[in-house]
């Protein structure tokens, strides 16, 4: 990543813009060429750095009232072995090992899941668990009840 | 258990079909969104082109003309349905850095301490959980220093712990909603 990119990245981060060329429209604004613009937008996208490029919803407005994250404690030895199932579980949107705050958090394994009523996003949890076995200890489901913040990530400009 | 990734279409209502041209900017619940709007929401989580005029490939693949795409996106992020459109960039392979935290903040302080930590540029997604720790929040920035400084800002300045749960260990896979 060198300036260009970065420059491509702040001026992208909050949103393409919603004309027929938008990336002639940020080439316009950055001064580069539209081919530039799009190779380099192409190129961050192979290598990751652009996980993907679309739409990105707000799960309430969808319906997906119940969100869960879901946290386990899991076993040192089986909790990356089994991390991998759970995230290729279809009910499962993120999946990540981290470290416990003990005593107050025993948990190591976060896996989130969204639903249309805490009645499914508790079938979701108990398929998780059944993957899980005897491997975990103690979980927990923390619903979010109010969404209070949501922005992409933002470079300083 | 398809709905988070398939993209698979939901069946319309026959009343959803036609009416959406001018949907008031204030709500848009669920019922209101049309068969397009699923559509294009079921499609378009990726994909969407690089290249010189990427509303008319995505507008031809819909069925649709460029201009009615450009105007019902706009719609859908005026009424909160999209919180975003364009790219999602991960932040570690910018050499940046995302960090979860969370907080257990006495409940008559919840508003004032909520809306301090939203106030900080670095904190991208900030959540009420229900919990004793009910605060959940993630510092994102380009450096693990400047992460840091946000929440060191915001333990001095609310007297609270911020509990850091960096992830340790990422176990991918691609979100995709169903609408």
């Amino acid at each position: 990543m060198d300036e260009i990119d970065r420059s491509l990245i702040a001026a992208t981060q909050a949103g393409l813009p919603l004309t027929p060329q938008p990336y002639h429209a940020i080439a316009e604004q950055l001064g580069l060429t539209a081919e530039e613009v799009m190779a380099r937008m192409q190129a961050m996208l192979e290598s990751s750095v652009i996980r993907r490029i679309g739409v990105v919803p707000n799960h309430y407005a969808l319906g997906y009232i119940a969100n869960g994250m879901t946290v386990w404690d899991v076993a040192d030895d089986k909790v990356d072995e089994l991390g991998e199932r759970i995230g290729q579980q279809p009910i499962v949107s993120h999946c990540y090992r981290r470290p416990r705050r003990l005593p107050h958090w025993p948990y190591n394994l976060f896996a989130m899941v969204h639903a249309k009523s805490r009645e499914q996003a508790q079938a979701d949890a108990d398929q998780i668990a059944a993957v899980l076995g005897d491997a975990c200890r103690k979980s927990d489901i923390l619903y979010s009840s109010r969404m209070l913040k949501k922005t992409g990530l933002r470079l300083a400009e | 258990m398809s709905r988070i990734r398939s993209a698979r279409m939901a069946k319309p209502s026959p009343a959803c079909l036609h009416a959406q041209a001018h949907q008031p900017a204030a709500a848009l619940p669920e019922q209101t969104l049309n068969e397009l709007d699923r559509r294009l929401i079921n499609t378009f989580q990726g994909g969407f082109p690089i290249c010189e005029r990427p509303f008319q490939v995505v507008a031809d693949r819909l069925g649709i003309d460029e201009a009615s795409l450009i105007a019902r996106i706009d719609a859908l992020l005026k009424a909160g349905v999209l919180t975003r459109f364009g790219p999602l960039f991960n932040a570690d392979r910018m050499g940046g850095i995302n960090v979860l935290a969370a907080m257990a903040v006495p409940t008559s302080d919840f508003e004032q301490v909520a809306d301090f930590v939203n106030l900080q540029p670095e904190i991208a997604h900030n959540y009420r959980r229900e919990h004793a720790l009910n605060l959940w929040f993630v510092g994102a920035a380009e450096s693990a220093q400047k992460v840091e400084d946000a929440f060191d800002y915001i333990e001095s300045m609310t007297g609270l712990p911020v509990y850091r749960f960096p992830k340790e260990r990422e176990f991918f896979i691609q979100l995709m909603l169903e609408a």
